[in-house]
């Protein structure tokens, strides 16, 4: 479990964050949601110690991230895995050579052992056979397949994805959404995951926090986003005149 | 950000990158890699620039020295001096700073407007080092036999030209170069050598790690890489060559 206790980052004169707390329960799919500059994205990096928080607490299993030495943040850092928006594939680097670089740079296995962690996920995310491409040879949604077989590789217990469907088609969107459900499920991670996609909210979001002006607006499930009254999650939910007009008749 | 903010952040940025790399086989694999790439790659453009230096210095060297009080092996003497304490060590440093300081900048900066940074630093991985500290020791390994072969080329380039034009027979020419030739004028050579080295990797690496925004700042980042770096090698060959030459 992820537990984040009242956290605040500013840039500058800019106040992003400000005091947000929650829980992102093991074994299922955390959704963070809210508009462009709700202060999402930020969030996220905190929670990755990409930023430094300026206060509050972010606890790993009840361990303290923020009151962690370098050496003990690198072990956590071992627990993590992360799918950029990207992907933030290493595009010198083959198919192969991008899962198996957290192994190679953590682990002591054997070239034949990493490769048989490699085909094993890459088989776990459909794209068996496709070890030597390189990046740019490959579509939107196979890269982020790849990006999630690289965060995979080291068996994580939080695993982290920013916007993972943003810019692809529909079908491949519930695609990637539906492979990172079943994987939190079978690997029982703490994922969280940032998104606008509502249809991502409503396809496998188990728990959701919304964010609006860097504080935490409402959280629920997929079932009570629909119910609530709560005006910015209306908003933000029937965005559309189809659904607004669907929530008028009902 | 101000001049000493950046002064500040430069010698942060070279604390995380100077180092133990975090698995030896990697860096190594990582180091190879950058010797081919910044190094071997910069083989043909210092071959031919050498080679067209050389012959332009022995055929200025002739023009000027049209007088019979002159002996002929001065021009061997002038390219052999002008290449050695000059034209090598620095102005091939300068060209390399264009060639291999936009290489560097460019592709750092696009792994951090790509979030292949963010992506290294999420895994725990010391992402400064682990990209940076490669470059610096190829170059370091590198550049000197770059500029030993420029040397070399230069000299070559003036034999070339003296012969062709009959400025300088050949046993003239290879008197002049071998005339109270100081070898520790190449120790200086080399010393400057791999002080722009280091300069050229850190002050492009500097740039590219720091780059924020798309395309158009790696493009800025990338050409603040070759004049910064330009600029500190003008500057410390003057401060080098009065630490070693003129004491």
């Amino acid at each position: 479990m992820i537990k984040v206790d009242s956290i605040h980052k500013s840039f500058a004169d800019n106040h992003v964050l400000k005091g947000i707390s929650a829980e992102f329960e093991q074994g299922k799919t955390n959704l963070i949601i809210g508009q462009s500059g709700s202060g999402k994205t930020v969030f996220l990096k905190c929670m990755l110690g990409l930023h430094e928080l300026d206060a509050g607490s972010i606890f790993f299993d009840g361990r303290d991230f923020n009151r962690m030495d370098f050496k003990e943040r690198k072990e956590v850092r071992k627990e993590l895995g992360m799918v950029f928006q990207g992907g933030a594939l290493f595009d010198s680097m083959t198919v192969e050579e991008n899962v198996m670089f957290p192994l190679n740079m953590f682990t002591n296995q054997t070239r034949g052992e990493k490769l048989m962690r490699v085909n094993e996920v890459l088989d776990r995310v459909n794209l068996n056979g496709k070890n030597h491409l390189f990046p740019s040879e490959t579509s939107g949604g196979m890269q982020k397949r790849i990006a999630i077989a690289r965060a995979i590789s080291m068996n994580p217990k939080y695993l982290f994805c920013d916007e993972p469907n943003s810019g692809l088609d529909p079908r491949t969107a519930i695609v990637i959404d539906t492979l990172i459900a079943e994987i939190t499920h079978e690997y029982q991670m703490t994922t969280v995951i940032n998104t606008h996609d509502m249809n991502s909210v409503m396809e496998i979001g188990e728990k959701i926090v919304f964010l609006k002006d860097g504080h935490k607006a409402w959280e629920g499930t997929s079932d009570s986003i629909l119910k609530t009254d709560h005006e910015a999650v209306v908003d933000f939910v029937y965005t559309s005149k189809i659904l607004r007009s669907i929530r008028e008749k009902n | 950000m101000n001049f000493i903010e950046h002064i500040g952040k430069y010698f942060i940025f070279l604390g995380r990158t100077l180092r133990k790399p975090e698995k030896v086989s990697v860096f190594r694999s990582m180091t190879m890699k950058e010797i081919d790439i910044l190094g071997l790659n910069s083989l043909p453009i210092v071959s031919v620039v050498s080679v067209f230096v050389g012959a332009v210095v022995a055929l200025q060297t002739a023009f000027n020295m049209e007088s019979p009080l002159f002996p002929d092996y001065l021009i061997g003497l002038a390219v052999r001096d002008s290449v050695i304490l000059e034209f090598s060590p620095t102005m091939v440093s300068l060209i390399l700073a264009g060639k291999v300081g936009s290489n560097i900048a460019s592709n750092i900066g696009f792994m951090r407007a790509s979030e292949q940074i963010d992506a290294l630093e999420v895994m725990g991985i010391n992402s400064a080092n682990y990209l940076v500290l490669p470059k610096i020791i190829s170059l370091i390994l590198v550049n000197p036999m770059l500029i030993v072969l420029s040397m070399a080329l230069c000299i070559v380039g003036g034999w070339i030209a003296g012969e062709m034009t009959g400025f300088c027979p050949t046993e003239e020419y290879i008197y002049g170069i071998q005339y109270e030739f100081r070898p520790f004028n190449v120790a200086y050579a080399l010393i400057k050598t791999v002080v722009f080295a280091f300069v050229i990797a850190t002050i492009s690496a500097y740039q590219g790690y720091y780059t924020r925004g798309g395309a158009l700042e790696v493009g800025n980042g990338s050409t603040r890489a070759v004049v910064f770096s330009s600029m500190l090698i003008i500057f410390l060959n003057y401060v080098l060559t009065q630490i070693f030459l003129t004491n």
